[in-house]
């Protein structure tokens, strides 16, 4: 059982670090501004195609195109918000919602149009090392030590730099941070190409093990939802710890059970959570 | 509020996905083949007849189907139809075969299905209806054939099936539906056979396979098989169609040890799966997956493609020609082999893969068909199908007329390829199995 056990924890941990990153994205958004970017989804295969284009078309090794990826992905949530977003900010929840399902809707068009929904696939190998009866792919390894990279900045920026402390401060009291002579606007369409960013990002670093087609970002994009539930609304660190619990998860399930009970089990886990600690299990705000 | 909030957009966010994979319902026209080469075409004993009565009447029978030009089924479904696209260049720049007093023509009416059943329900109800096709082609891939089959049947269109070997929609009671390829049933009982052949010893079998109806009713039929001589069946487990992440399969694979490993399902899972397989080092002497392994584009792999076995309805090496045809005392009718993959290479400048041979023999045996029958009516195209024993290119064509079973092919029968290393070290496709048509040994164990 064991040298089953552990290459499967071993397996499902190294992607929940991806998971985690591209959770943290629609956390950092829902921590900010109490909005669900339902746009979460096709934004994380258009970091996929964007590091495929990057490395098919100009060459570019995967790490160094995912820096295109993520600066792109930042561009694309600042437009979003501008044009989708800031109008119904202080409107309904369910305005918002709409208005980011709307631009998911237009983001899967044109995807389409442009990509189809055949699969594609970015031919990269690092090759692979073997610990004991585990062997790791070392692209793996790279997307987790990129997820963790990336969270280590998020961090830095958040807490050590003033637009960071501008996010937290508008994240906490919008009304009194403008009192302070903050920029609201300004920060929230930062927010929200932050966030949109990561979840670019780790479209990006999945890209270079798995296939994928315009539509590969739902299956993402929910369990993103769970994640941001298990490690706390609007908490980006304990969307990287439910990233790992999730990723986990998927690699030990299967040991026992067959496979397909893999996402029963993960929603029948989002919706315990929300029953008995609706905040998530590190429940707090950026 | 947030709880609740949370919960609705959790169900939004299912009914985005559905949507999302709904909306871009537009209607792509298949790509136009390039024009086949003329000179080969002149050649091409399958053509017509000698035209020789001046009264001749000119018809032209349209020929509905769809192609998966976008979506997971691409690659094989593109082959798929360009097959079909070449058969009916072939009879069109013959000047068509004769019927009674009449040159018969066929011309294709077809859109993109987009590899989704919803596309495929539609548009063959847009085929039967608006555009009153003739006659049916299926599209590619037991699931998107059993859509079409109902409309087939309820519009009484006679339909070809190619590209869809799953029995289960021959065993409907349908009246009109003919299956080119070898069934579901038969795909992978030449692989047992390899195996058993190759190491008597062996005894543990795993089976991974994609959860859709023609590898789940493969993999049954094949499982019971292997039971039934003995082998025990280590592990046997579907995967959703579009899983791109094998890595759970692989270790159950790996825990439970088996000696051989047969499944697979379409082109791009299984690709995935044997890349994943490569890269995870995974230790076992053998290895068959389905539909993948007979592409040509499999190669690209590289060494992840070596040594992997997969079942093929049709290779270019397989010698089915008129002087076996008239030593089995069976009818020989279009093309032979080698005529047909230099039509082909010379309009598409690639090699043929089996689902290329497919395309082209379901418009074949409508061809044979309809000439046997004297008429285009359906039901004289019906009997004429059901009285059918051929021998083609592509091999032996026969029907099941037994009520339960109608449609079901009997004749045909499958050949099993491995790639293996040239001298050079370029991957080449070699046929392993049956012994008497293989053309190379076969490499074993594997790994």
């Amino acid at each position: 059982m064991f040298d089953i056990l552990l290459p499967s924890l071993v397996d499902g941990l190294m992607i929940g670090f991806v998971y985690g990153l591209a959770a943290m994205g629609l956390s950092l958004i829902w921590g900010v501004m109490n909005v669900i970017n339902l746009a979460h989804g096709p934004i994380i295969a258009l970091g996929m195609f964007g590091l495929y284009l990057a490395f098919n078309i100009l060459g570019l090794n995967p790490y160094l195109a995912l820096v295109l990826v993520a600066l792109a992905g930042l561009l694309l949530g600042v437009l979003i918000y501008y044009v989708a977003v800031q109008r119904v900010l202080t409107a309904p929840h369910l305005s918002t919602l709409l208005a980011t399902f709307s631009v998911n809707m237009i983001l899967i068009g044109i995807g389409t149009a442009i990509f189809s929904v055949s699969p594609y696939n970015v031919d990269f190998s690092l090759g692979s090392v073997d610990i004991g009866s585990v062997r790791i792919l070392w692209t793996r390894v790279a997307a987790a030590v990129a997820a963790l990279l990336v969270t280590g900045l998020l961090y830095a920026f958040l807490f050590r730099t003033r637009q960071g402390k501008n996010i937290r401060a508008v994240a906490n009291n919008r009304v009194a941070a403008e009192l302070m002579g903050i920029p609201s606007s300004r920060v929230l369409a930062l927010s929200f190409g932050i966030g949109t960013m990561l979840a670019a990002t780790a479209g990006g670093l999945i890209a270079t093990f798995f296939p994928f087609t315009i539509l590969a970002g739902g299956g993402y994009e929910l369990r993103s939802f769970v994640i941001v539930v298990l490690g706390g609304l609007g908490n980006p660190i304990g969307a990287l710890v439910g990233g790992l619990i999730l990723g986990a998860l998927e690699g030990v399930i299967p040991v026992f059970m067959q496979t397909s009970w893999v996402p029963v089990i993960e929603f029948a886990l989002f919706v315990f959570i929300i029953i008995i600690r609706p905040s998530g299990l590190l429940g707090s705000r950026v | 509020m947030k709880r609740g909030l949370f919960s609705f957009v959790t169900l939004l966010a299912l009914m985005a996905l559905v949507l999302g994979a709904c909306a871009p319902a537009t209607e792509t026209p298949a790509p136009e083949a390039p024009a086949p080469a003329t000179e080969e075409m002149s050649e091409e004993p399958m053509a017509t007849e000698e035209m020789e009565a001046p009264a001749m009447t000119e018809t032209t029978l349209t020929l509905g189907y769809t192609a998966s030009i976008t979506g997971n089924l691409n690659v094989s479904s593109g082959r798929q139809d360009k097959g079909l696209q070449l058969f009916i260049q072939d009879v069109n720049a013959a000047g068509g075969f004769q019927v009674g007093n009449e040159m018969v023509t066929f011309e294709p009416i077809f859109y993109d299905d987009e590899s989704t059943n919803e596309r495929v329900q539609e548009l063959y109800t847009r085929l039967a209806t608006e555009d009153n096709a003739d006659f049916l082609i299926s599209p590619y891939s037991s699931g998107l054939t059993g859509a079409a089959a109902v409309i087939a049947e309820q519009y009484g269109k006679v339909m070809i099936t190619t590209g869809a070997a799953s029995d289960s929609t021959y065993k409907l009671g349908y009246t009109g539906v003919y299956q080119a390829y070898t069934p579901a049933s038969r795909y992978l009982v030449g692989a047992v056979d390899l195996l058993q052949t190759l190491d008597p010893t062996m005894t543990k079998v795993a089976f991974v396979h994609e959860n859709d109806q023609f590898s789940t009713d493969v993999v049954a039929a094949a499982a019971a098989y292997a039971e039934s001589l003995g082998y025990e069946v280590v592990l046997n487990e579907g995967y959703d169609t579009g899983t791109t992440d094998f890595g759970p399969f692989i270790n159950k694979i790996e825990a439970a040890a088996p000696q051989a490993l047969m499944g697979g399902g379409h082109f791009q899972d299984g690709s995935t799966f044997a890349k994943q397989l490569f890269e995870k080092g995974v230790d076992i002497a053998y290895v068959t997956l389905l539909v993948a392994p007979p592409e040509p584009d499999f190669a690209e792999l590289g060494d992840a493609a070596y040594g992997i076995i997969g079942p093929s309805q049709w290779e270019p090496l397989a010698e089915f020609t008129p002087e076996s045809a008239a030593a089995a005392g069976l009818d020989w009718f279009g093309p032979s082999s080698a005529d047909f993959v230099d039509e082909y290479v010379a309009a598409y400048d690639e090699q043929p893969s089996y689902h290329s041979a497919g395309g082209y023999v379901a418009g074949l045996i409508l061809q044979k068909a309809i000439m046997d029958a004297g008429s285009y009516d359906p039901e004289a195209v019906k009997a004429a199908l059901d009285a059918m024993d051929v021998l083609t290119f592509y091999g032996r064509i026969k029907f099941d007329t037994a009520a339960d079973s109608h449609g079901l092919q009997l004749g045909h029968s499958m050949v099993y390829i491995q790639w293996q290393k040239d001298d050079a070290g370029n991957l080449l496709k070699q046929v392993v199995w049956p012994l008497e048509g293989a053309s190379a040994e076969t490499i074993f164990p594997i790994r």
